[in-house]
């Protein structure tokens, strides 16, 4: 929808825009501050939580400035005694069904609610920071106990009523950006409140995990399932040797919550911190991605040309599969994707078998004994290491998956302080990296690394890294490119959020394109807006510029830029693999998708 | 202090008088999409405060239910709590004192055995079933689903070929609907609560009359199937829009002269003018439709034929046979049934009723028709006779008042017994047994019976039966099957267990119902068939619908005026006069756009295609 020039006045300044913007977006763009608690920019704009509402000259009652256009000549105002006392009420009406244990809550700090609240003048910090006292209100507080507080405690995704504002974020982002529709309106009258679709668990809704209902929270009513105890025990255990690697994407925003600023903190950081906590040795990801580059780009070469519709008529590309959502997903409600899948593991579980295996081996540490964490912007991660897909048949080949979130908090709470440390290195071998493996971390970057090393592969020469140009579909919200490779030219696309992923899949499936190598991630932006990432209390997507945090990385900061110049990955694959997709390769580095037919049913139901 | 005083009603009582009355109206208006324990407890509390407090059940046993909804509702009831919440219940009806207390154990009552399986759902797993709807009430109670606050939306904006756009989504008649649509929407619109239901259909014909003629949307591109719809009245119109628009080629086959069934052939012209009709009918026409006309299946082409020539059909042949009084003197001379009365009217071939006495049989909108018909030919006088009261007639009251208006004698309670007919066979006088009103049934409906009277003559020359319709059905008996005089069809529009893809809907299957449901099962039918074939074809026609602005405050609601009615009674003219454009304006500002205030904003993705 096209605006028309609008002229409004908000708090007394004349303020030039278009009609089709919200009270709102005209008052930010001019700079006037308009608190919000349900708002959340190109998602959710239901007007419920109130607190956002304005005066509007000749208008009888406040409007929500989320979802009120402006009109030519609009007059408002946002700061009247009207507006003050609607929004106190309303803030003080979502405390008195609110568990007010900030100190205790893993969002103290980054939570929208409190930052009102403290802004508000209706709780203060006691002096010694410890508790949160409470001005003087008229409706007790009504905390939910029994049944319709429990939730499951082993489930990914952990729900707490008592910090719930039913502001119904997560319903809209599950809704719209990922298309599943696990969390709904639940209940009736003043009983409202968000539950699970339809009475049954989150899995059964067809969850997959991937924390962005966690991400776009304003509270801790949704956070992910804490696991850093495991990491914490097996540190302790003098038996067992801990091995961490560091995902891509952490390194964009891991000091959010440590007094840094985004993208500040590097990752040799990041080792020092965890080298602190007594972690005995600390790799990058990026190595592992490296890895998956030369498996799937070798699936995706040695594929090319032979792809042959399907018996409804359907000619399928390789999908990529580092993704643990979009793959739960394709698994429960598009069975016809699976096959599809690449069959390489994602970074992740290919640096887990390597460490249980060529790593263990080198040091001399049994499998069982060497503890393998993973740091990751994801909260998948935690359903794809329990795959039953391991090198050894005693062992896990990963142990835990933390979220970034998560090692924040051990950090905080073992008082480490980030800014006084020294940069540490990453342990060799296995620590060198390239640019390809770090921009897995946004939306492209796998497809980018691997048209690099296949391109190179294909044709015998380096392409420029930077020549891969995608544009957006005419058909739809992803990008796609053709590129040429000597006899072939490979048509690619790139897609990021499940919704668009499944119009991707239903443009295939009509015929609407053809493609031959796709890269699905279920966040937006890829993992750089993971639902592992840290939480900054703002109403805006921050994947689009972590991601480009990480391109920046790529492009100015690494040396090396193709997967297949990696010397340690030449190495492992002379020492251990022998060549990209060989037997031992297919053993360790691959595995087997299988269609879940409860999350098909549960698609189907909806 | 004087012995006796004019009383006069404190501020309080106004004031509580004035709530009284808006708490009716929004427990009418409300659709019911509450949860139904909720709703159980939010009753019996305002019962509650109704209770004198001298009896027990009433006074103990109201409070004892409320405990035990609000403990069933906080997920900390039993099963035991519903037993003993029906009990006390039982015990409320039998043994209150006075009605406060035993008619609220009587609802109660009817509320535990009615909200059975919620009230098991709450205590069980502490859900309920229900959940607010993010469609807006007028979309959702639409047959058709119409996106009302969208198209008010347009013309509010001005846009009104725009407003057609959005119903032509789901209804092709706009301007049908406009003149004649019983419009349920407005029964529960939302606007209701605040002073009165916006004029949603004088909306729609304020669109309908002042929009610029725009092109139908293109078809999508032929996929070579033969879709045939037999009878072309609202429903297979509809069917026949849609199926065409999705790239079929369709053959409507209709036994008239014209298209339109019951529209053109059962609304007289002063509530549908012809013109308008054929307006509505040429924009469906105009994608490319072809209709075979004076073709009657059976008589004039093979049904098995028609089978066999086609991928799909649609029989939507309305209910065009009137039912009969089954008395003495019915075949006289002078008596006649209200379809057959209309259609002749229709086609131009009018009874002379100058100078004649004429008494109409029925109390529905088609016996209102037939008055106000009978009137217009010049009748000397015309009679309504029903054997309940006009309380109880079907007939919009409207449409009563204004046959009052226009001169004609509305008779309640008086039950028809025979006919009389003079030597030549003419009729001429009706014969009725007076009736009183007496007990009320379990449908909620008093029932009338004979009082003890002498039955009346009422001299007339004719008598137009108007007390219901039936199908003729004879040329498909061989491929459906009927029950009480319909059509039966699956929920889908689908015939089980045919040979082919074979749908019917409309009138033929409901029995005589209104245009926007016949539209509605068009509309259903026309998706289903879509999908036998083998396709899922969406045809909507995207719109952009105007930003929600706030409604303009409390404001009258505005209703279309009448041409004056001793006037309107000489003629077959339109008897309604649309809104002015300053009416619409004013009007379509009222309209609270639930689409996007209220839990209307929580999921748009609902208010989808089809």
């Amino acid at each position: 929808m096209v605006g028309n020039p609008a002229k409004v006045v908000i708090d007394g300044h004349a303020i030039e825009t278009t009609d089709n913007a919200t009270i709102l977006e005209a008052a930010r763009a001019a700079g006037i501050a308009i608190p919000t608690l349900c708002h959340f920019a190109d998602l959710n704009d239901i007007g419920a939580c109130r607190v956002c509402v304005v005066e509007v000259e000749g208008e009888d009652r406040l409007a929500a400035s989320c979802n009120t256009c402006v009109q030519d000549g609009m007059v408002v105002r946002t700061d009247t005694d009207a507006v003050r006392e609607a929004r106190t009420v309303a803030l003080q009406l979502l405390l008195s069904h609110h568990d007010l244990n900030c100190a205790y809550c893993k969002r103290n700090g980054t939570c929208r609610f409190q930052t009102l609240l403290l802004d508000a003048g209706l709780v203060e910090w006691d002096p010694t920071g410890t508790f949160m006292t409470e001005a003087p209100s008229a409706y007790p507080r009504h905390l939910e106990k029994g049944r319709r507080a429990a939730w499951p405690a082993q489930a990914i995704i952990q729900r707490d009523e008592n910090r719930c504002v039913k502001c119904g974020r997560c319903i809209a982002a599950c809704e719209r950006l990922e298309d599943i529709g696990v969390w709904d309106f639940v209940g009736s009258g003043s009983r409202s409140t968000v539950g699970v679709r339809g009475a049954t668990t989150a899995r059964e809704a067809g969850c997959v995990a991937c924390g962005q209902c966690i991400t776009h929270c304003p509270t801790a009513a949704l956070t992910e399932r804490d696991d850093t105890q495991k990491l914490l025990d097996a540190i302790a255990d003098p038996a067992k040797t801990t091995v961490v690697q560091i995902a891509p994407a952490t390194r964009t925003s891991w000091g959010v919550g440590l007094g840094a600023e985004d993208g500040s903190l590097s990752v040799e950081r990041m080792v020092a911190a965890l080298k602190a906590l007594g972690v005995d040795y600390v790799f990058d990801t990026c190595l592992a991605a490296d890895l998956t580059i030369m498996e799937e780009g070798t699936e995706l070469l040695s594929g090319l040309g032979s792809q042959a519709p399907d018996e409804n008529g359907v000619t399928w590309p390789l999908f990529t599969s580092c993704c643990p959502a979009w793959v739960k997903h394709a698994k429960g409600a598009h069975h016809d994707v699976v096959e599809h899948l690449s069959t390489a593991k994602s970074p992740m579980m290919m640096f887990g078998a390597v460490a249980k295996t060529w790593f263990a081996e080198n040091k001399g540490i049994a499998p069982a004994d060497l503890f393998s964490v993973a740091i990751m912007p994801c909260t998948a991660k935690k359903h794809e290491i329990e795959l039953p897909v391991n090198a050894h048949e005693d062992a896990r080949d990963m142990d835990a998956s933390l979220t970034t979130r998560e090692l924040v908090r051990m950090i905080q709470a073992s008082g480490i302080d980030v800014n006084a440390l020294e940069d540490a290195p990453l342990d060799d071998p296995l620590g060198t990296f390239t640019g390809a493996g770090v921009i897995f971390g946004t939306t492209g970057g796998v497809m980018e690394a691997a048209l690099r090393t296949a391109y190179y592969v294909a044709t015998g020469e380096l392409p420029p890294p930077d020549d891969f140009h995608f544009a957006v579909s005419p058909h739809g919200a992803w990008t796609e490119g053709s590129f040429d490779m000597k006899d072939s030219a490979v048509r690619c696309a790139v897609v990021h959020g499940l919704a668009n992923a499944g119009a991707l899949l239903d443009a295939i499936r009509a015929g609407v394109v053809e493609y031959d190598f796709v890269e699905v991630m279920a966040c937006p932006s890829g993992c750089a807006g993971g639902g592992g990432q840290p939480i900054d209390g703002t109403d805006r997507e921050l994947g689009l510029v972590r991601g480009q945090t990480l391109r920046a990385i790529d492009r100015d900061k690494m040396p090396i830029r193709y997967s297949h110049e990696n010397p340690q990955i030449r190495m492992l694959y002379d020492e251990f693999f022998g060549k990209p997709c060989s037997e031992l390769a297919h053993h360790l580095l691959h595995t087997v998708h299988m269609p879940d037919d409860a999350g098909a049913k549960a698609k189907g139901s909806r | 202090m004087s012995r006796l005083t004019i009383e006069t009603p404190s501020y309080t009582e106004k004031t509580h008088a004035r709530i009284a009355q808006h708490a009716a109206e929004r427990l009418a208006s409300i659709p019911p999409s509450q949860c139904p324990v909720d709703y159980t407890y939010s009753i019996a509390r305002m019962f509650l405060a109704d209770s004198c407090g001298k009896c027990t059940p009433c006074r103990a046993g109201l409070s004892a239910c409320v405990e035990k909804l609000d403990a069933i509702l906080a997920g900390n009831g039993t099963q035991a709590d519903v037993e003993a919440l029906r009990a006390t219940a039982r015990a409320m009806y039998a043994a209150s004192d006075c009605a406060i207390g035993f008619t609220a154990g009587k609802v109660l009552l009817d509320a535990i055995e009615g909200f059975e399986e919620d009230l098991a759902s709450h205590v069980e797993s502490d859900r309920c079933s229900y959940r607010s709807s993010a469609v807006a009430p007028c979309m959702k109670e639409c047959p058709a689903h119409v996106n009302v606050p969208a198209y008010l939306a347009c013309i509010r904006a001005g846009r009104l070929d725009d407003a057609l756009r959005v119903i032509r989504n789901d209804n092709p008649l706009p301007t049908v609907c406009g003149y004649v649509c019983e419009h349920p929407c407005e029964m529960v619109c939302r606007r209701s609560l605040q002073d009165a239901a916006v004029n949603i259909c004088g909306l729609k014909r304020y669109a309908a009359d002042n929009a610029a003629w725009s092109d139908a949307p293109e078809p999508l591109p032929s996929t070579g199937k033969k879709v045939t719809v037999v009878g072309g009245g609202p429903a297979g119109l509809s069917a026949a829009y849609y199926l065409r628009l999705m790239g079929h080629d369709v053959t409507i086959y209709d036994q008239r002269e014209k298209l339109g069934g019951m529209a053109r052939y059962g609304i007289p012209d002063y509530r549908l003018p012809q013109d308008k009709l054929d307006a509505d009918i040429g924009f469906v026409l105009s994608t490319g439709i072809e209709v075979k006309a004076n073709c009657a299946v059976g008589t004039d082409v093979d049904f098995d034929e028609l089978v066999s020539g086609s991928d799909a059909v649609f029989v939507s042949i309305g209910a065009h046979d009137g039912k009969k009084l089954g008395c003495e003197g019915e075949d006289a001379e002078g008596v006649m049934s209200a379809v057959r009365f209309l259609r002749d009217v229709a086609e131009g071939a009018a009874p002379d009723l100058a100078g004649k006495r004429v008494c109409i049989v029925g109390g529905g909108n088609v016996a209102m028709d037939c008055t106000r018909t009978a009137k217009r030919l010049g009748a000397a006088s015309v009679e309504c006779v029903y054997r309940r009261r006009v309380a109880d007639m079907t007939a919009l009251p409207e449409e009563i008042d204004e046959a009052k208006a226009e001169g004609c004698q509305i008779t309640q309670l008086e039950a028809p017994v025979a006919i009389k007919a003079d030597a030549e066979g003419k009729v001429r006088a009706l014969v009725t047994q007076p009736q009183i009103i007496g007990a009320i049934g379990r449908g909620g409906r008093p029932a009338p019976f004979d009082a003890d009277v002498e039955q009346r003559e009422i001299p007339c020359e004719v008598v137009i039966v108007a007390i219901g319709q039936a199908i003729d059905s004879g040329a498909f008996s061989k491929v459906v099957q009927t029950e009480r005089g319909c059509i039966i069809a699956q929920e889908d529009g689908a015939i089980a267990e045919a040979p082919m893809p074979l749908f019917a809907g409309g009138d033929a299957v409901s029995g005589p119902a209104t245009v926007i449901k016949a539209i509605a099962a068009g509309k259903v039918a026309a998706a289903n068939i879509d999908n036998a074939l083998g396709y899922t074809h969406d045809v909507h026609d995207y719109v952009d619908v105007p930003a929600a602005r706030p409604a303009i405050g409390p404001h009258g609601r505005i209703d279309l005026k009448d041409v004056i009615f001793a006037e309107a009674a000489q003629t077959f003219e339109i008897a309604k006069l649309g809104m002015t454009a300053q009416e619409a304006a004013q009007e379509s500002s009222r309209c609270l756009r639930c689409d996007h205030y209220g839990f209307g904003a929580t999921c748009s993705q609902e208010v989808a295609t089809w």
